[in-house]
């Protein structure tokens, strides 16, 4: 008999939230309106008004929700993470997911009692990294690098005594998680310590005379477009260079592609995965209600024995574009 | 307090003779007090250099340096396992740790806390030391502020702190070798291309502005930190231990530098000047240390 896993869902925002739970998600996971957590957006997350009407409605639907507490705190202003554990301890959230070990300490401490996911953030990426964290902290859930195959989860799962979540949809996570630095190279705001990446602030959409599209992040050139091209938001990570022996510019590190795995949910669940996450707290509500919707019925066609149908999802993805990444083969390294 | 000079890991692929020759010159001439030894980005390089580390801990020991081993960055294959494992088990050297995985196997034991151990605050530098941890070398991105108080919580635990002075600054790691894409080939089929950029690949936009750097799984700065104007302000709040990233120009000039600015030899303008008369391929900065954009250069009052 296999288990079913826990379709985990992004929360943006509360309206966000309530579409995910009506849609079929069984936790959503959320964060407050500050550099607390990785997706520190404008117009994105809760204010704690909102957070306790919204882990209220949760849990009224059964909907666990999962606070993301999951940025490294730089010295001196340690207290605003800790006002969020605080905060979230209070309203009843099922769970904190963190990567910062001060953060990690402080919760262990101070709230035995609540479970612990680790962040995709903290980059644990094998079994002793996994281990030392449930050792040291008591984690009950590690949420897997978007770098491992199925094979290697696997592998993983039968050595360490936690669950594992992987993303299944989304964007995809290229650099290590909570080892970049690239967005605060360029514009001064930090991924890790300001929950910033690539912020809208500092993009620039540069029409050219001949109907091209430049974009750049701060005074970087990220990509530039034809004017019969889409032109991409300027992710670094994401935009086209020159290398000295190339012709062309080119995807220096990955093209601009998003990650779908439904067609490997079965060899996740056999792989012994705990539970799906689906990225993208900045998406919209529509987003929100068709991926969630698609993967609920997906993920019980499969515990049901049923081939799961997913083709629409491909119109949601990244410049329709989609990858099983690192997943699928090794080769991608 | 006495204001140690360290030379950091190589994270360039250079060759075995390079290496070799390059630590030789360090322990007979280079004005450094530390020097960190291993591979630290790719475990595919790890076995060119692995047989002469003994040798070159010895020659820069007798050279009246301390010598440190440093842990890889990511681990996630079998080998990398292994090697975190073993290292734990070294007794002749310290090991700085640069992976929860090697806290894993050496927690408990007197370890180092590597730069690409993401030490942000005080609170976890109070767990990690009540777990055997000696000394913390802190990440590039921190801004002046937050390692003030790191070196005052430090002071507390009795944990030396460490900042990068010198050399580019590591921005990003990845499972995937960007140098292999580069030249249009994956991971496991190399070919260690990484070896022709000893300082790393040049990344341009398509505007020609220079930009990054590709070392492998590693992406680094195209400007190289330099914090000579700031080290009167780091000895003044008890920065103690101040870190070169090796690059492929004359370290030893580098070091020699550095080590007279420390010492108030020489005045930073004069240090700044020697400095760029060695020739790198890029500009200076020091953005992150002073809370902007980390590729700029704040000078005079603006830096204050």
């Amino acid at each position: 008999m296999k288990n079913a896993p826990e379709l985990v869902c992004p929360a943006g925002t509360p309206a966000a939230m309530r579409t995910a739970v009506e849609a079929g998600a069984d936790a959503v996971y959320c964060g407050f309106q500050n550099a607390t957590n990785a997706r520190n957006f404008p117009g994105l997350n809760f204010t704690p008004d909102e957070m306790e009407a919204s882990v209220a409605g949760a849990h009224a639907a059964g909907t666990k929700v999962l606070l993301a507490v999951n940025t490294y705190p730089p010295a001196g202003k340690f207290d605003l993470w800790k006002d969020a554990v605080d905060l979230g301890a209070r309203l009843g959230i099922n769970a904190f997911i963190v990567a910062d070990i001060g953060v990690a300490d402080y919760i262990a401490r101070t709230y035995p009692d609540i479970r612990l996911h680790l962040s995709v953030q903290a980059a644990a990426s094998s079994p002793e990294a996994i281990r030392y964290y449930c050792r040291e902290f008591g984690v009950k859930r590690v949420v897997l690098p978007r770098i491992l195959t199925v094979p290697e989860i696997k592998q993983i799962k039968t050595e360490i005594p936690c669950e594992i979540e992987t993303f299944i949809f989304g964007n995809h996570g290229l650099m290590v998680e909570g080892r970049c630095s690239l967005t605060n190279y360029v514009t001064g705001l930090s991924t890790n310590m300001d929950g910033v990446c690539s912020p809208a602030a500092e993009v620039q959409y540069l029409r050219d005379d001949d109907g091209s599209t430049t974009t750049k992040l701060a005074e970087f050139t990220i990509d530039c477009f034809s004017c019969t091209d889409t032109a991409g938001y300027p992710t670094i990570c994401k935009g086209r260079y020159r290398a000295p022996h190339r012709d062309d510019s080119y995807y220096a590190f990955e093209e601009p592609i998003s990650l779908n795995l439904s067609a490997l949910l079965p060899d996740l669940i056999a792989a012994g995965v705990d539970a799906f996450k689906i990225e993208g707290r900045q998406r919209s509500r529509a987003y929100v209600r068709k991926v969630v919707a698609a993967f609920r019925t997906a993920v019980d066609d499969v515990m049901a024995d049923r081939p799961p149908m997913l083709a629409d999802l491909l119109a949601l993805t990244e410049g329709h574009k989609q990858t099983e990444g690192a997943f699928k083969t090794k080769t991608w390294r | 307090m006495d204001a140690k000079l360290t030379l950091g890991p190589i994270l360039f692929h250079w060759s075995v003779d390079v290496k070799r020759d390059f630590y030789a010159r360090i322990a007979d001439e280079a004005p450094v007090d530390t020097v960190y030894l291993g591979e630290v980005i790719c475990s595919k390089r790890a076995p060119f250099f692995d047989p002469y580390i003994e040798e070159a801990a010895e020659r820069l020991t007798r050279g009246g340096k301390k010598v440190v081993i440093s842990s890889l960055a990511e681990v996630m294959l079998k080998r990398e396992r292994k090697s975190a494992a073993d290292l734990a088990e070294i007794e002749t050297h310290e090991v700085e740790v640069n992976n929860s995985a090697e806290l894993f196997h050496i927690s408990g034991k007197p370890h180092r806390i590597g730069q690409y151990f993401n030490t942000y605050n005080a609170e976890t530098m109070r767990y990690l030391a009540g777990r055997g941890a000696t000394h913390f070398s802190l990440p590039a991105e921190l801004p002046r502020d937050s390692v003030a108080q790191m070196v005052e919580a430090g002071a507390a635990l009795g944990t030396p702190v460490e900042v990068q002075v010198f050399g580019r600054a590591s921005l990003a790691l990845s499972a995937r070798c960007y140098h292999a894409r580069a030249h249009k080939r994956h991971k496991d089929n190399c070919q260690f291309v990484c070896e022709q950029d000893p300082d790393g690949m040049k990344l341009t936009t398509v505007s020609g502005q220079e930009f990054l750097a590709i070392n492998g799984i590693q992406t680094l700065s195209h400007t190289f930190v330099s914090l000579l104007a700031e080290l009167d302000d780091m000895k003044s709040m008890g920065v103690s231990h101040y870190r070169l990233v090796p690059h492929s120009q004359d370290m030893v000039a580098v070091a020699t530098i550095f080590r007279e600015a420390l010492d108030n030899k020489i005045a930073t303008q004069e240090a700044e000047s020697r400095l760029c008369a060695l020739g790198f391929p890029a500009e200076f900065s020091n953005g992150f240390w002073h809370g902007v954009a980390g590729h700029l250069r704040m000078t005079g009052t603006s830096a204050a």
